[in-house]
């Protein structure tokens, strides 16, 4: 038997970028509030320091700083009639574990995702016509509005600090930004990062094209700077140890220097490190829930702490698998396609693995390792861009954004050379030393509609260390996400061509999704967010239909995974949900819409 | 004939002669170990620490071998670098299995165990640690089939012909390890050994990042990042974790 707690307000599971939002923002009415975190207390001075945070075998290869799979993990498959097998080591996507969650190493980038997004259906069916979404695609609108969530990307932004250039003021487009975008009432808190000889060249040519190159918004300070809650962060160093990496020098927005000391200030939040949520509680009738199971992993105990409110702010897929765990929503399953939890699994196409046009030069040196994270510039016109025609371009839905500009240059991992050339040796040797210095890659970063395969469920079959099923993941890319990745690659050939250099390749291919190497941590859906609970898991609110005392925030509320990286409207919808909380649900607890 | 770079080792494993199983047991090393010093140290002074010293602390008298013959083959002396084993390659993998990566840390090993899809990634109930000496083992076997010759005996030729079919999945080890799941891994740790912190015993005096120019873990580039930014080549002293320790 569990031991049961004292009883409190509000339980938040999770403490990483969407928890520490939370925690910040319902800190200051005093109410009760107790977060669990299934890792350990991480600071900049002890985890990040220099030199031992600047080790690529360590964080890179071994991923330290990650979610251990020996201990859960998930189970993987390309398709329902396939038979899943466990992830035996991280590859794919890195989700986090500790305070600070995957936003202690993440690259920053940093996005607004607008009505394109939010009300991609209406969009496409008034434009394209009904017919043009295919039958089996479960495109959603997404119940809000970018109008309504402005002012939350705002307070993300000013949070974690965004270096950028706007590039759509109060409805002025502004030269140089991003024309494309939502229209903002202010601009980015900080000034684009220095840009490297690489992206000067993508930005020329791409704009020589006729299109529309930016710096990429990221959370890397450009310049000193003080946030909304008056935290400090440094300046980036470009110092080539960014993703996948705690930054030693505060320069990166992350939530163990921004909101969670901000929400520890409250005497009245009370943070539990080392503390695995297993299950949220419910009560007979199964429409409410009680509070939280959790282990504590230091000592094996099974605590019980009851609550009168929970947030679940698990990465992604802990929260698609702890909704699957309790019980709340009716499962999805993939062969009746039935069931609304773990529906419209998405992911992104891309990262590096497909769809990337790689360049070399001989007679210039890029010096590849001065980076950061989100170092770089993009093009969004074939994306965001509402005038593009999609029909006339292989007939797709989404699009993809094609950027250039390295995050690293470690050599473990970054040591690019020609297409058949041999894999060691001394002529190995002589190409790595050749053309180290003078390569570049631009590559395409493509959306990824649902499709009623990808999906996720429980594993009837394997375990983690408490005796729990893992999370099932049933994924493939599908033909939409082949053509949007096809005209990606035709872009960026035609940029990069424009580059001038003395050779290119392209690694396009329609080969399925691996989960072996790292594509990105940018999994979507399972706990989609709508206007009806017949066809969605959570309302606008983030709040359950099914457990109205039950919040999901994360990339699991997203019905469809856009070409933009998922932590802006992570953010933005954390803040959002706050505000409903704090100034609805508190009052007058039940269903907000 | 005797090759001259013949080591102490290949005595001991009877290198070259044919049925090691008719070897006597061998004795013990026949190092010499010096005296200790005549004169003791002065009265309260503890003996001075050496550098630390580097040799085998997992590998086995074959794997060593074999380790050693795979990445001098894969990184040989050249006008770039020294050979793999004097970069330290063979000893970065030698403390690669002995540590928790080659004893399984992060790595869910439980059952059941099926083959599934390349897409499904590694499948194997073995550790690092254990697939590099299973690997080793099915590698020799198969070596000595084919050529009659453990890998660490063969022609340049034959060793650059048994490297590429493991890459390429050709070869399959008596008792079912794919050889390119082993393959995977060991070149894996052969790119780590040479390019990762020298405080893990490869990339020796940091030649792997000499060889591309990689500046090491100091970098401070805020204003590098503009003086560099055109074309020309930024050049740096590189550094490791034990220069700012
Ligand atoms: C290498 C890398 C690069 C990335 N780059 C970008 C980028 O450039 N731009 C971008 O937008 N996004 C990026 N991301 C993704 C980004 O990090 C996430 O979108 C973001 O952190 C999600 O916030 P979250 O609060 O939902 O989850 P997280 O920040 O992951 O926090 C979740 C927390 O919950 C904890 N937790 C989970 N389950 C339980 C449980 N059962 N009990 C208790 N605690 C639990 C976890 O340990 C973790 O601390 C990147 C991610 C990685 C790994």
């Amino acid at each position: 038997m569990a031991r049961k707690l004292p009883p409190v307000d509000i339980v938040i599971v999770g403490m990483g970028w969407a928890g520490g939002i939370m925690a910040k923002e319902l800190g200051p009415t005093g109410l009760k509030i107790v977060v669990l975190e299934r890792g350990g207390p991480r600071t900049t001075q002890d985890d990040f320091n220099i030199p031992q945070i600047r080790d690529d075998l360590r964080f890179q290869q071994r991923n330290e700083l990650m979610m251990d799979v020996a201990k859960d993990t998930l189970t993987v498959r390309n398709n329902p009639s396939e038979e899943a097998l466990p992830m035996r080591r991280l590859g794919s996507f890195l989700p986090g574990e500790g305070v600070g969650g995957s936003g202690v190493h993440w690259s920053g980038h940093n996005w607004r995702w607008a009505d394109q997004d939010l009300k991609i259906r209406s969009n496409y069916e008034q434009r394209y016509g009904k017919k043009y979404i295919p039958d089996d695609m479960n495109l959603k609108d997404w119940g809000i509005s970018y109008a309504e969530l402005e002012p939350y990307y705002e307070k993300f932004e000013y949070t974690a600090g965004i270096s950028g250039k706007a590039g759509n003021l109060n409805g002025k487009i502004q030269k140089g930004g991003n024309p494309f975008e939502g229209a903002r009432k202010k601009d980015y808190p900080l000034p684009p990062l220095t840009a490297a000889l690489a992206t000067n060249m993508f930005t020329k040519a791409s704009n020589e094209l006729g299109f529309h190159a930016f710096p990429r918004p990221t959370s890397q300070m450009s310049k000193p700077f003080t946030n909304i809650d008056g935290q400090q962060l440094g300046q980036c160093q470009y110092c080539g140890y960014c993703e996948k990496f705690g930054c030693e020098s505060n320069a990166k927005g992350s939530p163990h220097i921004t909101v969670i000391p901000v929400a520890l200030k409250n005497e009245n939040v009370d943070l539990r490190t080392f503390s695995w949520v297993q299950k949220v509680l419910l009560d007979s009738t199964g429409k409410k829930a009680t509070g939280v199971l959790y282990v504590n992993v230091l000592t094996g105990e099974e605590i019980e702490q009851p609550a009168d409110l929970v947030i679940l702010s698990g990465f992604q897929l802990n929260n698609v698998h702890l909704l699957l765990l309790s019980g709340i929503g009716k499962p999805y399953d993939p062969k009746t396609r039935e069931g609304l939890v773990g529906a419209n699994y998405c992911y992104q196409a891309g990262g590096g693995r497909t769809g990337a046009i790689q360049l070399f030069f001989d007679d210039r040196s890029f010096n590849p390792f001065m980076a950061a994270g989100g170092l770089g510039a993009v093009v969004d016109d074939f994306h965001y861009n509402q005038d593009f025609d999609r029909a006339k371009a292989g007939g797709y839905i989404g699009g993809a954004t094609i950027a250039a500009g390295g995050s690293n240059a470690r050599p473990i991992n970054y040591h690019p050379v020609p297409p058949g050339t041999p894999q060691w040796g001394s002529e190995w040797k002589r190409e790595v030393a050749k053309w180290y210095q003078g390569s570049v890659v631009v590559n395409g970063t493509g959306s990824v509609m649902p499709h009623p395969d990808n999906c996720l469920t429980l594993d009837p079959t394997y375990k983690n260390r408490f005796g729990q099923p893992l999370l099932r993941m049933t994924f493939d890319f599908h033909e939409n996400d082949f053509k949007v990745m096809s005209h990606a690659v035709d872009m960026s050939a035609k940029i990069a061509k424009a580059m001038n250099p003395k050779m290119m390749f392209n690694n396009f291919s329609k080969a399925g999704w691996t989960s072996v190497p790292y594509q990105s941590t940018h999994n979507t859906g399972g706990a989609m967010m709508g206007s009806d609970p017949r066809t969605s898991v959570v309302n606008k609110y983030l709040q359950s239909w099914d457990v109205h005392n039950v919040f999901v925030t994360g990339a699991a509320v997203f019905p469809h995974n856009s070409s933009y990286n998922p932590t802006g409207p992570v953010g933005a919808m954390a803040f959002w949900a706050a505000d409903a909380i704090k100034n609805r649900y508190l009052k007058n607890p039940g269903l907000l819409v | 004939m005797p090759d001259p770079k013949m080591r102490r080792r290949d005595v001991l494993l009877g290198a070259g002669v044919v049925g090691a199983s008719a070897l006597p047991i061998a004795a013990p090393p026949a190092v010499a170990q010096p005296a200790a010093p005549a004169a003791t140290p002065a009265k309260g002074a503890a003996p001075a620490a050496g550098p630390a010293p580097a040799g085998y602390t997992f590998l086995k008298p074959s794997e060593q071998a074999f380790v050693e013959a795979m990445v001098d083959h894969m990184i040989p002396a050249d006008e770039l670098t020294p050979s793999g084993t004097d970069v330290g390659l063979a000893i970065f993998i030698d403390r690669a299995c002995a540590g928790s990566w080659g004893k399984g840390d992060r790595l869910y090993l439980q059952g059941p165990w099926k083959q599934g899809s390349a897409n499904q990634g590694y499948q194997l109930p073995l550790t690092p640690a254990e697939l590099y000496q299973r690997g080793i083992a099915g590698s020799n076997a198969y070596c000595r089939k084919t050529w009659g010759k453990s890998f660490d005996r063969l022609a340049a030729a034959d060793k650059e012909t048994f490297l590429k079919d493991l890459a390429a999945g050709k070869i399959m080890f008596a008792g079912g390890i794919p050889g390119r799941e082993f393959f995977t891994m060991a070149y894996q740790t052969v790119m780590e050994g040479l390019f990762s912190d020298p405080i893990y015993g490869g990339n020796r005096n940091m030649v792997g990042w000499r060889m591309v120019g990689f500046p090491g873990v100091g970098a401070n580039n805020a204003e590098n990042i503009k003086k560099y930014n055109d074309g020309t080549r930024f050049t740096v002293e590189p550094l490791g974790i034990a220069d700012f320790s």
